[in-house]
């Protein structure tokens, strides 16, 4: 019961954006020809799921999310670290990261298609250039939060140089690493869409694209609704794991 | 030096302070200070706060160098930090990713202990949790503990490493008065059951004569040590001993030359 009352309430907001989506179309603000009504929206990713490629484009474009964000962090977890714990190398990688940060992943869209054409490799390159300069920023912003104190008594207990790094600060790694993963999921649904929009045949950025190529303004919808959905889902997951991992962490708000 | 501690077995002492000075920078912290600490000692270094004393401690600890003068640990400069010397701070430094048990079981799983069995091991960890009373709580996280049991975890957890020095430096400034008495009788009861050579940085004097057989009053930055108080109470530390005469003269003399040091610390700044 208890359970159910939660998972209440994990759904109430929905509920009141889709009460509110119904009272916009209504109330006559809006054209009712421009805003499709939610149960046509959803019944469009019903029919395209199970007649047309629905499935198989949202399949495309989460398995090229997943990619970009395990490459991204596959490299953003170690080079954080390092410029979080030695300052010859935050010296000298810092200002790069800061710059190539500052670029936004789409502006690079025209040139990972001349060198590495319109196929999955340019898009999964975007998203890890998009994931790891996400992700290496978050790593290093909290490895410098470490408190020095743990290593200090660490070393009163007799650790080694290799005990202290796997035994202390590794553990004080993990949340970074799960917070991290978080912010470049964000950014990497964000650069997928948009690169899928610049570029593609499939995946759900492509199904946009095309419908607005027709004017379909129900499957534009359809596939907002099926990227929101896709990234809430992971982003809960990524959260409970989190929780299943990180119960010793204080919480402001438990 | 009272009667019942033992001394070194050569009689010589196993810490030497020799004319250490410290600077941070243009700040000088402690100056041409010199002490001794005999096996089996209790020493309470007493003093305003902010004139170095903890800068005295981490010296021992190993945590910072002195710039002049040498900390010698058995005739030899301290190298660095070392399971000989347990430390317990004011901030407890107990790890939060770990439970109460795993917290005391850290050092012991440390390549340094290889040495002892995993019976050995499970028989510390029990001995000590049940010595500071944590045993009902060893699944717990240190996130769910008062301030009392978090000190009391940090000392277990320094005992079960078995080192030959105590040191600590306001261990039990953060915590509420009744707290804080509890401890200090959790700590003299530990150390009669088992007699680790002690180094206490604290400002309170009550605390200092209720706990050591050997004061060393310093001054303000840059620190000296401007004297030396034997408290001749030995074992026979109990609640009682705090409203006798001898003791209420001890910390009568003793907040007054800790107030002297601290009236020109406020006239220097």
């Amino acid at each position: 019961m208890q359970r159910l009352i939660e998972f209440g309430w994990r759904l109430l907001p929905f509920a009141v954006v889709i009460l509110i989506w119904y009272a916009v179309r209504w109330s006559g603000v809006v054209d009712q020809g421009l805003l499709p009504p939610p149960h046509l929206v959803f019944l469009d990713i019903w029919k395209r799921s199970t007649e047309g490629t629905f499935l198989l484009d949202a399949w495309v474009s989460i398995r090229r999310v997943l990619l970009g964000l395990f490459f991204g962090m596959l490299l953003a977890v170690p080079i954080g670290f390092l410029i979080g714990w030695n300052r010859t190398i935050r010296r000298f990688v810092d200002p790069l990261v800061n710059f190539f940060r500052a670029l936004p992943p789409i502006a690079l869209i025209p040139l990972a298609i001349v060198y590495l054409g319109i196929g999955e490799v340019a898009k999964v390159a975007i998203l890890f250039y998009a994931a790891f300069f996400a992700g290496v920023i978050v790593m290093y912003e909290g490895m410098s939060q470490i408190n020095p104190l743990f290593i200090r008594v660490s070393r009163t207990l007799g650790a080694t140089d290799w005990e202290v790094f796997y035994k202390v600060i590794l553990p004080l790694t993990v949340p970074h690493v799960l917070t991290a993963t978080r912010v470049a999921l964000g950014v990497a649904w964000a650069t997928l869409v948009a690169s899928e929009l610049v570029a593609a045949q499939n995946g759900l950025g492509a199904v946009i694209q095309n419908a607005s190529a027709f004017f379909q303004l129900t499957t534009i919808y359809a596939g907002i609704v099926a990227i929101g959905t896709f990234a809430l889902i992971m982003d809960t997951m990524l959260r409970m794991a989190s929780r299943r991992f990180l119960d010793w962490q204080e919480r402001v708000v438990q | 030096m009272t009667g019942e501690t033992a001394p070194g077995e050569d009689g010589s002492p196993k810490v030497v302070f020799q004319n250490v000075s410290k600077s941070f920078g243009a700040i000088e912290v402690v100056r041409d200070v010199s002490f001794e600490i005999h096996d089996g000692d209790f020493i309470a270094v007493v003093g305003p706060s902010g004139c170095g004393k903890t800068t005295m401690m981490n010296m021992l600890a190993g945590f910072t160098k002195p710039d002049g003068g040498a900390v010698l640990l058995d005739g030899r400069p301290v190298a660095g930090p070392g399971p000989d010397r347990g430390v317990m701070f004011q901030d407890y430094g107990v790890f939060p990713w770990l439970t109460v048990e795993k917290n005391i079981r850290f050092g012991l799983e440390l390549a340094v202990k290889r040495g002892m069995t995993k019976a050995q091991k499970n028989e510390t960890v029990e001995k000590y949790m049940a010595q500071m009373r944590l045993t009902d709580f060893r699944n717990a996280w240190p996130k769910n503990l008062s301030g009392g049991m978090k000190q009391r975890l940090a000392l277990a957890r320094a005992y079960a490493a078995n080192p030959r020095f105590l040191l600590m430096d306001e261990p039990f400034g953060a915590l509420d008065a009744q707290t804080r008495s509890d401890m200090h009788d959790l700590l003299l009861e530990i150390m009669q059951a088992e007699r680790k050579t002690a180094l206490l940085i604290t400002h309170s004097a009550e605390e200092a004569i209720y706990l050591a057989n050997r004061i060393l009053v310093v001054s303000a930055r840059p620190s000296r040590i401007v004297e030396e108080i034997n408290i001749p109470f030995g074992d026979n530390r109990d609640r009682d001993l705090l409203d006798s005469h001898e003791f209420i003269e001890l910390r009568r003399h003793l907040r007054d030359v800790v107030m002297k040091q601290y009236a020109e610390q406020q006239a220097l700044r």
